[in-house]
């Protein structure tokens, strides 16, 4: 069992508070830290991986302390979100440093540079990398020592789907594998696809923590609105209310638009299309009109 | 206290980066002044040593120093890829003590060789000119290094900080106020250099106990304040 254990840490940076008195045991399989950018994020996982002191509170690794303590390295893999690595070296002669550094050979790097796919472009400098493959040779870089425990700090930023789907399988399977994964992102549905557990930030505090489905149920439960522009507001208004997903429409004049209550997320998100294209109508603009993280978590934290 | 990858990894950063193009300009130059030195005014030993301890010392040895220094740790801790040497079970003093051999190595390459160069192009180390500064510069390298490299810990504007020292407080102060002599590795390496010359032609204000004492205490000191810095860095994110 590893288990990183965040006591009752807080940390502040003169008079800004960035973490505020959280508690949470983050053990083995895929965690989720998720909440809006500026939530506290950084900091909690920067404190995991010691590269910064609580200012109260404490942050260990099954009991043994993680900021000033080089030893806990062994155990811990980190992916940093900075982008900036040697980028001088190829992808191979980053991974290979990665594991002499860990005392290890080559043998490592060249396993880790499988696991994540990166063979075909070792030998190229990294400077001449996309996003994605950066991410990945991060990742190569913090699996050469097959940690217990593996560090992410917004994974998936700028990664296209595949390279997206790529990287969640990988973790995943680290998740099945029993290693403790945590890995941070201001998006639910990465979190969703891929953590079973889910630690919510907001503003510095533990807001919610749970399974998943739990958390899904506080986010889609609550109305969601949409604006929505077609080529014949009116009968679609008509086709929609008709199914139980929409609570109201209120055809907005001023503005040559519906605005659309739905009460069924899910459903409502299929019902949509196929409406529109059962009675022919074109459909404009779609936009969720209070979609903004900001109030799917300040719903969150009041429930 | 050495580590071969983090040596590997620090050399490629310093030879690798555009700065190095003043690592190699200046020695180049020295050589150049050197040279024509000797062709309008032939060999004189004062010259030789108003060259060595004029342009050799007081601006190139130091100039180097806050390159290689400073540039041995300081981009890595901007850029934040130094996390990737922290986040790994390797002491940081050990890493500190590296990286500072590192940049002794390339202060000594770039500032002793072409002092020596330089010297024997003047006088053919008439006096025992040239050996004496090529001392005092590999002397210099050492403390040098291990000064800008902490300055490379503690601020994001070393190379700044390092070329004010290096030119206004060694340079124009050094020439100016007699108590910023004290004070000064370039003043310290010239109690060497003084000691290895013949006749009197080199001078310091500096004894060589003294000097040497200096010498020894701040580069010990730096190496350690150094290794400390990065035992507590942290990394503040993006947020």
């Amino acid at each position: 069992m590893t288990t990183i254990s965040i006591d009752h840490t807080s940390r502040w940076f003169g008079n800004v508070v960035a973490v505020n008195d959280i508690t949470m045991n983050i053990g083995p399989g895929v965690t989720g830290l998720l909440g809006p950018n500026g939530a506290g994020k950084s900091t909690l996982i920067n404190m995991m991986g010691g590269f910064l002191a609580p200012s109260t509170g404490s942050v260990t690794l099954d009991a043994r302390p993680i900021w000033r303590n080089e030893e806990i390295y062994k155990d811990i893999g980190i992916v940093p979100e900075r982008e900036a690595m040697y980028d001088f070296l190829t992808g191979r002669e980053f991974v290979v440093a990665n594991a002499e550094l860990h005392g290890l050979d080559e043998r490592a790097a060249k396993k880790a540079l499988a696991t994540v796919d990166m063979e075909y472009a070792q030998d190229r400098k990294i400077s001449t990398y996309s996003k994605g493959m950066r991410q990945r040779v991060k990742m190569a870089s913090a699996l050469v020592h097959d940690p217990a425990v593996l560090l992410l700090d917004e994974p998936f930023n700028g990664m296209d789907p595949r390279q997206r789907m790529q990287l969640m399988e990988l973790l995943r399977s680290m998740g099945d594998q029993g290693r403790t994964v945590l890995f941070s992102s201001h998006i639910l549905e990465e979190v969703e696809q891929l953590a079973s557990h889910i630690e919510v930030i907001v503003a510095g505090r533990h807001a919610a923590s749970g399974d998943f489905r739990k958390i899904r149920r506080l986010m889609t439960d609550r109305p969601h609105r949409y604006l929505i522009r077609s080529s014949d507001d009116r009968a679609l208004a008509a086709a929609l209310i008709a199914d139980p997903s929409t609570a109201g429409i209120e055809v907005d004049l001023k503005e040559g638009a519906l605005r659309i209550q739905a009460v069924d997320f899910g459903r409502f998100t299929t019902l949509l299309p196929r409406v529109a294209r059962e009675h022919g109508i074109r459909l404009l603009t779609v936009s969720p009109s209070d979609e903004s993280l900001e109030s799917v978590f300040s719903y969150l934290v009041a429930a | 206290m050495y580590d071969p990858t983090v040596a590997r990894l620090t050399y490629r950063a310093l030879l690798g980066r555009r700065r190095a193009l003043i690592l190699f300009a200046l020695p180049v130059l020295l050589i150049v002044i050197a040279a024509a030195v000797r062709g309008f005014s032939g060999a004189d030993d004062q010259v030789a040593v108003d060259v060595l301890g004029g342009f050799a010392l007081a601006t190139m040895v130091p100039i180097i120093g806050v390159i290689a220094g400073t540039g041995a740790i300081g981009p890595e801790i901007d850029d934040g890829s130094v996390v990737y040497l922290l986040s790994k079970p390797v002491k940081r003093p050990t890493i500190i003590s590296t990286k500072l051999i590192v940049a002794i190595a390339v202060t000594m390459a770039f500032s002793a060789i072409p002092t020596f160069i330089a010297g024997m192009i003047l006088n053919g180390n008439g006096q025992q000119i040239a050996v004496a500064h090529t001392i005092a510069a590999l002397v210099a390298s050492i403390t040098y290094a291990a000064i800008f490299l902490l300055l490379g810990t503690v601020t994001r504007h070393a190379v700044v900080f390092g070329l004010v020292y290096a030119l206004v407080w060694e340079a124009l102060f050094g020439s100016l106020v007699a108590g910023a002599r004290t004070l000064s590795v370039q003043q310290w390496s010239l109690a060497v250099a003084q000691k290895i010359g013949e006749g009197d032609l080199i001078t310091s204000d500096v004894g060589l106990p003294t000097a040497t004492v200096l010498l020894v205490i701040v580069t010990v000191a730096a190496t350690w304040y150094a290794g400390q810095k990065l035992r507590s860095l942290t990394l503040a994110g993006e947020e």
